[in-house]
């Protein structure tokens, strides 16, 4: 399935849209998806793939405009522990490190 | 990620050849990496590429501590494979389910009547004899293997091959009874018991199937079940 993540973040590059991958590098406990998986998204917010259930897809989103923006790589961290994750309510009780980028 | 690397990676996974994205978290600097060939490793740490290669064989991604600093290793294996042997109406459901799963599914049936392009769009159909098809897609670690014609003269050879392979699942379609002949002709043909004990037959999870369609669940359901609680290495 990633596959198609990546070749959709190549065709959303060929049409001139600014891109980002977000990857989760790792996780802790009940993370819903696991290490390896993929979301791509655009300036426009269309995006492809998760990184979790879906809990925390909104933020990463989110920080993913702003990666677009910089150029600069950004790690970021989701767990019960975290207040972040409360406000975007990671349900299941894990944690995970996603890992964002633009594709330059 | 630079676009040239993306790209790079595009032509590695259409050739079907694994890599790793090694990607150095302090500098976000990424390189490729193989299970074979130094030349790519050209300024990365032994201990890196050793890892990236046991990620590869692993099929598990993971973020190691190195000389380097922490870098994550993303593992891009070649798709799973699904054979399936008999262009049956099973298949017909079993074909696009595993395909939705991340397999590469390809059929084997040497009766042209089945193995039709219109009964199975976008799946490759092999029309070779079971024997000589299976020599061709050399099963290996990741292949699941399915025989689904209920006939001895094609479920047998392609049963045969599939026991001499490495597939990690190899599952046979018939009742108890039609197994237990089966299991007696494999082993007037030579296979001992422990080989012939890779066979599940009958296959798949017992959930009370009944349609073609109920039947290919429970048959995807074991070969999952098989993959991620028992193998491949």
């Amino acid at each position: 399935m990633s596959d198609d993540i990546l070749t959709q973040a190549a065709r959303w590059r060929d049409e001139g849209k600014p891109v980002a991958l977000a990857t989760v590098v790792e996780t802790w406990g009940s993370a819903p998806r696991p290490v390896g998986s993929q979301l791509a998204v655009t300036a426009e917010g269309a995006f492809l793939g998760s990184v979790s259930g879906g809990c925390i897809e909104g933020a990463v989103i989110h920080a993913a405009q702003e990666v677009m923006a910089e150029g600069r790589p950004r790690m970021l961290d989701f767990g019960v522990t975290n207040e972040q994750a409360w406000e975007v309510g990671l349900a299941c009780g894990g944690k995970i490190k996603v890992y964002v980028e633009r594709l330059n | 990620m630079e676009r040239s690397l993306l790209d790079r990676l595009a032509q590695d996974r259409a050739a079907k050849r694994p890599v790793v994205v090694a990607t150095f978290l302090d500098t976000g600097e990424q390189r490729l990496l193989y299970l074979q060939g130094k030349e790519n490793t050209q300024g990365i740490d032994h201990a890196i590429a050793e890892a990236a290669r046991a990620a590869i064989v692993a099929d598990k991604p993971r973020t190691i501590d190195s000389a380097q600093g922490k870098v994550f290793l993303n593992v891009f294996n070649p798709p799973l494979r699904l054979i399936l042997v008999g262009a049956v109406h099973i298949a017909q459901a079993l074909a696009p389910m595993a395909a939705l799963a991340g397999f590469d599914v390809a059929i084997v049936d040497p009766r042209g009547a089945f193995a039709t392009p219109d009964r199975f769009p976008g799946v490759s159909l092999h029309d070779a004899w079971p024997d000589e098809a299976m020599t061709a897609l050399k099963p290996d670690l990741r292949t699941a293997v399915v025989t689904l014609t209920h006939d001895p003269k094609l479920d047998d050879p392609a049963l045969a091959a599939a026991l001499r392979s490495d597939a990690f699942y190899i599952g046979a379609l018939g009742s108890k009874k039609t197994h237990a002949a089966r299991l007696g002709r494999l082993a007037e043909a030579g296979f001992p018991e422990h080989e012939l004990a890779r066979i599940r037959g009958p296959l798949g999870l017992a959930i009370g199937a009944v349609s073609p369609a109920e039947i290919a669940v429970s048959a995807l359901a074991e070969i999952i079940q098989v993959l991620r609680q028992a193998g491949p290495a």
